[in-house]
């Protein structure tokens, strides 16, 4: 099964629970999406392998080009520009279509490989340990995400995804090939905002949802929601010092055998979809 | 006229916390929240009166008229994007997975192919005696750095010389962020101290670096991890940033947002959230 794990907030615990559930399922496969903001290294010590992430973008043959201007005028992303007599390629703005090498009326455009971040993968007590990092000053990371999927989907284990935050195209390239879609949310009024915007998301694309309500106490704002939707809440985990601390300090709370009651019973009622 | 920009590279460490407490700390008149993909700064906000709210629209997305039609198979064998598909004997293009690119629309050989419009968000401006833009990005949708700029455009003509402007920034470091950078005097980083938070602040830290920013950093929820709090306060003057201050974990702060009410100024979480701000202003005048 292929189990996403998301929250639209960020800080709700996608990557604590994501982590912790992954530990709990036999050789279950963890898959880091969030290539902004890679965290479960942290807690999945080793030793790794590491492959660079490239995407295609556009070189200009300058002999060549006669600044006829096609390639600036094709290009919707505004990553080509002729400025003093020269075609400027900026390449972080580049989604690599591909386009402006094709109504290049010359053939003074070839495209090169341009590293965008690294993909690191490791075995850490029997599970496949994958994630994304990309590199700083780069708009996006999708490609990167793109390719951990790619990767994963020899997996014949179970396979746990730790998402981005937010509803954008990160988030859905994140959840694909997902089975099933945890949801957690925290219960205040911006956690609740943000579950109904990826709520929404996961209906969209058809998934499968429950909702994990992580840091509960007495305000029943997501339980609420979740009754008025019909969405199974399968696990509230209270706020708890001991977790905080054992997950702040990249410590897997499962080691600790009462935390891990909480992650087996939710992997056991996930499971059942 | 300054502008206040708080961001944190990691998610949910505090930064809509820290921006609704500076807006009524000090009484700012315009602000804006450039979490797009998540916001929640109106929720914290007083200002209620919606004044416009228009649709966002992203780049045009194509769409294949079946009627011209030859299904040849070139567009989906040139989309980079996988967004072409051939099913039940017809090519369909997803609207999700499109970049509007315009390489299927150029190839097509029967010019089946052309741009439709593409809703991609919505766009809101408060006004009262203040002014908030804020912005909602459709799910799924790309290009919500284009959708920051925009809300970021929707205040511009209200500020005046005098005015404190303060941005509730996204999380992350990508094309949002970058976006919510352009044109601030100061950002303000708020930090977690946990492995996660530590890792995620060097990242912001490093692309506002990039970019010649100013940046100050004040810890959140500084007494869950105290050990890690230190650590943060010792790298912040190691690397000669500016250490603003730490705010603990009050549940009075998580009651006042779902109060939707502003902190109490006699509890401790509202001092601590002030001697932060004055620190910060003090950088920036």
């Amino acid at each position: 099964m292929r189990i996403a794990v998301l929250s639209g907030k960020g800080g709700t615990g996608k990557t604590f629970v994501s982590t912790n559930l992954a530990y709990v399922i036999n050789n279950a496969a963890y898959l880091d999406c969030d290539v902004e903001e890679p965290n479960g290294d942290l807690y999945f010590k080793g030793e790794e392998q590491i492959e660079t992430v490239e995407v295609e973008v556009p070189v200009i043959n300058h002999d060549v080009c006669t600044l006829c201007g096609k390639c600036s005028d094709f290009c919707k992303f505004n990553a080509l520009a002729i400025i003093i007599n020269k075609v400027r390629v900026f390449s972080q703005l580049c989604h690599s279509c591909g386009g402006c090498s094709m109504v290049c009326p010359v053939g003074a455009i070839t495209e090169k490989k341009k590293p965008i971040g690294v993909i690191k993968q490791k075995i850490f007590e029997g599970h496949h340990i994958i994630s994304g990092e990309m590199n700083i000053k780069e708009e996006t990371g999708v490609k990167i995400i793109d390719e951990i999927i790619n990767l994963s989907k020899d997996i014949v284990e179970d396979v746990v995804i730790d998402c981005p935050p937010g509803n954008g195209c990160s988030v859905m390239a994140s959840i694909k090939d997902a089975d099933y879609c945890l949801l957690v949310a925290e219960p205040t009024i911006f956690g609740l905002h943000n579950l109904k915007m990826v709520y929404e998301l996961t209906k969209v694309f058809e998934k499968k949802s429950g909702i994990l309500i992580n840091k509960a106490n007495s305000y029943k704002i997501i339980n609420d929601f979740a009754e008025e939707k019909n969405i199974e809440v399968v696990m509230e985990i209270p706020f708890d010092k001991e977790i905080g601390l054992l997950n702040s300090n990249g410590k897997i709370a499962s080691k600790v055998s009462k935390f891990k009651l909480y992650f087996e019973e939710l992997a056991k009622k996930i499971m059942v979809n | 006229m300054k502008k206040l920009l708080i961001l944190s590279g990691k998610g949910g460490t505090g930064k809509t916390t820290f921006a609704s407490n500076f807006i009524h700390i000090s009484k700012a008149r315009v602000f804006a929240d450039c979490d797009v993909e998540a916001p929640n700064l109106h929720l914290a906000s007083d200002v209620k009166n919606i004044k416009k709210r228009e649709n966002y629209y992203g780049l045009d997305k194509s769409i294949i008229n079946q009627d011209d039609c030859i299904k040849c198979g070139v567009c989906k064998d040139s989309c980079r994007f996988n967004a072409i598909s051939y099913e039940d004997g017809r090519y369909e293009i997803s609207h999700h997975l499109c970049e509007g690119c315009g390489v299927c629309n150029y190839l097509c050989p029967q010019g089946a192919i052309h741009f439709i419009k593409s809703i991609d968000g919505e766009i809101f401006l408060y006004e009262e005696d203040k002014v908030f833009a804020t912005a909602e990005l459709n799910m799924g949708s790309g290009n919500s750095g284009l959708l920051v700029t925009k809300v970021k455009k929707n205040i511009q003509n209200y500020i005046k010389e005098d005015d404190l402007v303060i941005i509730d920034g996204p999380p992350g470091i990508g094309c949002p962020v970058i976006a919510s950078m352009s044109g601030v005097d100061l950002i303000l980083l708020v930090a977690e101290p946990s492995v996660s938070g530590i890792s995620d602040l060097k990242r912001i830290i490093k692309t506002a670096d990039s970019f010649h920013l100013p940046i100050a950093i004040c810890v959140n929820k500084s007494d869950l991890n105290s050990k890690l709090t230190k650590e943060i306060i010792n790298f912040t003057k190691q690397n000669n940033y500016n250490f603003v201050g730490k705010v603990g974990y009050h549940k009075e702060i998580i009651d006042s947002i779902n109060n939707g009410q502003f902190l109490d100024i006699s509890t401790k979480a509202y001092h601590e959230i002030e001697a932060v701000y004055n620190k910060t202003i003090k950088i920036l005048s």
